[in-house]
């Protein structure tokens, strides 16, 4: 569940966004498009807790955006950002296994979820000697890990085959059948039909379209 | 806290492990620094001198602010830093972790540099032995309060030049200390106000860091 | 009534009471026995120093720990501890210059490793490196956490750093105007300039203080109008 009014966000004296009005509902997918700087990373990111909401009021997944703890926010939701890795100099397993760790978390879980990323075979290479599509299967293995009600995937078809992007379709359509809610930014919209997303256009830190 | 602490700082030394930064680059650093400071004294006054407490410390907050930016590095790319801060670690348990790890750098830097001072400056040896207990509490409080300024420095406009201008009038007092207590050592005596000294800076440093690193934190 | 009275006063007074310890100190008290002339600089370094370490940095260490507790967190405590900061520093360094003017003639040397002249050094160069972490940040929000902590962390180390020095090695000119067993050791009107002078540079302090914190309000203004300009513009990106 997401809700946000009139949510401005200023960093560095800049507004990156510049009043944005959201109402996402669980077991929706959202895909967020715009030219470069339009405020996709932005939103995703306050919807992270990853920046703080200026002025506006808002709520994820419960958390008040403008009072709550944005550090059990962060914890709530699962983020992935474009290089969606967590140390360069650790292993698979071994970020996985941090992560994990850090959180309380059963580690028996690891294989299985790398199997489903299609990781397997990748378990013990350095996060740094691993592509790009790699790197965010990687993240994506840890969102499969911690199941958060709130998926916030940012641009996760930049620089991917087409192999990857179906594969990033089909575990999103997944996700969203089990009631998550998910928001995905992309420049393009989604190729595969059977998700149907609603898709809203951000431009100068404003929603300029909403299509459902 | 403690068990946050644990993980952080078993990533830590295992990612200095894996880079090898430590060995190949830090300790050779820190050996070059103190041959380059008893190149500074003069032929006369390498050996044996009453100076070499001081350049062992001298070399050793060089080391410390080679270490912390290193250890902000660590964590320095945006998707690194975002992705970790998706895991909401409660912040006085990175604190302390970063901080044993960079602790246990130090020592195991401090036991090089302290073999070189022997070797190159000629401290006498019982006497470098009977400093090691006060050289582990200096630069423990060293490494608090390195991974304080590191966090301080982090982020924002150039840190790397940052981080000196804000750690070096704090390591003054643990400069003094460490080199008093070093001083008497060699010297066969012990005063227990410098232990003392170095003990209310770890602990300032320590119970600062437990509060207040949260804070530090970028948004 | 009072509050506008006192502020407009503020200025006057100061002005009219430093004159004063001018004119007393260099005119109507006579030279010291031993120290000649010099002693004249009774009137004036201690009365610095007590701003500079006391008055000035005590004011910006309070600020920024009522800023750092939840309830008492508000923009005014980082803009008084900024203000105050940058008042310190002038003042820390006005105290070393005329320490060295004192120091010159009674130790030979216009530095000396003295305890209490090497503790004010550092914690100078504590107050430049607030300035420049205050500069090394832009987002206001941060940059008032970070300040706030790093004086937090200056202000514990003013005990360590005094103690630590202090054992170092001393030099320094011991009580002046109390022995050790609280007797006068300065009489009559060498006193009463004394403690017009503290006075003096104590309502210094306040006034520039003031000023700079006014300014520290235009500047935040004019911040805050160039966001809501460029707030506006980003709009109108959004909706052409």
């Amino acid at each position: 569940m997401v809700v946000l009014r009139d949510a401005v966000v200023l960093v560095g004296g800049f507004p990156l966004l510049s009043g944005v009005n959201l109402d996402l509902d669980p077991g929706t997918l959202t895909v967020v498009t715009g030219a470069n700087g339009a405020g996709k990373t932005s939103l995703l990111r306050l919807l992270g807790g990853l920046v703080t909401l200026t002025s506006g009021a808002g709520t994820v997944s419960g958390v008040d955006l403008k009072s709550g703890d944005l550090r059990e926010l962060r914890r709530r939701v699962g983020w992935l950002g474009h290089e969606g890795s967590f140390y360069d100099d650790l292993s698979v397993r071994e970020n996985l296994t941090f992560a994990a760790k850090a959180l309380g978390r059963p580690t028996e879980e690891i294989p299985r979820v790398l199997e489903r990323v299609g990781l397997t075979s990748r378990t013990t290479t350095t996060a740094k000697l691993l592509s790009a599509g790699q790197r965010r299967r990687l993240g994506l293995a840890w969102l499969l890990l911690r199941r958060p009600e709130t998926w916030l995937l940012d641009e996760p078809y930049a620089s991917l085959d087409d192999e990857g992007r179906t594969f990033f379709d089909e575990l999103i359509a997944e996700v969203v059948r089990s009631g998550a809610t998910v928001v995905v930014s992309a420049h393009d919209p989604l190729r595969s039909s059977s998700l149907r997303p609603r898709t809203l256009t951000l431009a100068g830190g404003l929603v300029v379209g909403d299509v459902s | 806290m403690i068990r946050i602490a644990l993980l952080v700082a078993g990533k830590d030394l295992r990612i200095e492990r894996r880079s090898r930064v430590l060995l190949w680059q830090v300790l050779p650093f820190g050996v070059t620094a103190l041959v380059l400071c008893g190149l500074a004294l003069g032929p006369l006054h390498a050996g044996n001198s009453s100076a070499a407490p001081g350049l062992f410390y001298l070399v050793m907050l060089l080391v410390a602010l080679l270490m912390i930016n290193r250890a902000q590095v660590i964590e320095g790319s945006p998707g690194t830093r975002a992705s970790v801060a998706t895991l909401g670690l409660d912040p006085a348990g990175v604190f302390l972790g970063k901080a044993l790890a960079l602790a246990v750098e130090l020592w195991l830097t401090g036991v090089v540099v302290l073999a070189g001072s022997v070797l190159f400056l000629h401290t006498a040896l019982s006497g470098t032995l009977s400093a090691l207990p006060s050289v582990v509490v200096t630069l423990a409080a060293l490494a608090a309060a390195g991974t304080l300024y590191g966090a301080l420095s982090g982020g924002g406009q150039g840190p790397a030049t940052l981080l000196p201008m804000l750690s070096l009038p704090a390591f003054a007092p643990l400069l003094i200390a460490g080199e008093r207590s070093f001083s008497d050592a060699l010297h066969g005596g012990s005063l227990w106000r410098w232990w003392v000294i170095s003990l209310v800076a770890l602990a300032a440093y320590l119970a600062i860091g437990i509060l207040l690193y949260g804070v530090l934190e970028e948004s | 009534m009072i509050k506008t009275l006192s502020q407009r006063l503020l200025g006057p007074v100061t002005l009219v009471l430093l004159a004063l310890t001018f004119w007393l100190g260099l005119w109507v008290t006579p030279p010291d026995k031993v120290q000649g002339n010099l002693a004249r600089l009774l009137y004036v370094h201690p009365a610095i120093a007590w701003v500079a370490l006391y008055v000035s940095f005590g004011t910006a260490a309070i600020a920024s720990a009522l800023y750092l507790w939840k309830r008492t967190r508000s923009v005014v405590m980082d803009r008084v501890a900024y203000c105050a900061m940058e008042v310190s520093t002038v003042f820390i360094i006005l105290t070393l210059i005329t320490g060295s003017i004192w120091g010159r003639p009674t130790w030979g040397v216009w530095w000396a490793w003295d305890a209490r002249l090497t503790s004010t050094a550092i914690l100078g160069l504590f107050e430049l490196a607030y300035l420049a972490l205050r500069r090394a940040n832009d987002d206001p929000d941060l940059r008032a956490r970070r300040c706030a902590v790093f004086a937090i962390i200056a202000a514990i180390n003013v005990p360590i750093i005094h103690f630590s020095v202090d054992w170092w090695n001393t030099l320094h000119q011991g009580a002046t105007v109390f022995t050790e067993n609280g007797n006068l050791l300065v009489h009559g009107i060498m006193l009463w300039t004394l403690f017009i002078s503290l006075f003096a540079f104590t309502l210094l302090f306040f006034w520039l203080l003031r000023a700079r914190y006014r300014l520290e309000v235009l500047r935040a203004t004019r911040y805050d109008v160039a966001l809501d300009e460029a707030l506006a513009q980003r709009r109108r990106e959004g909706v052409h």
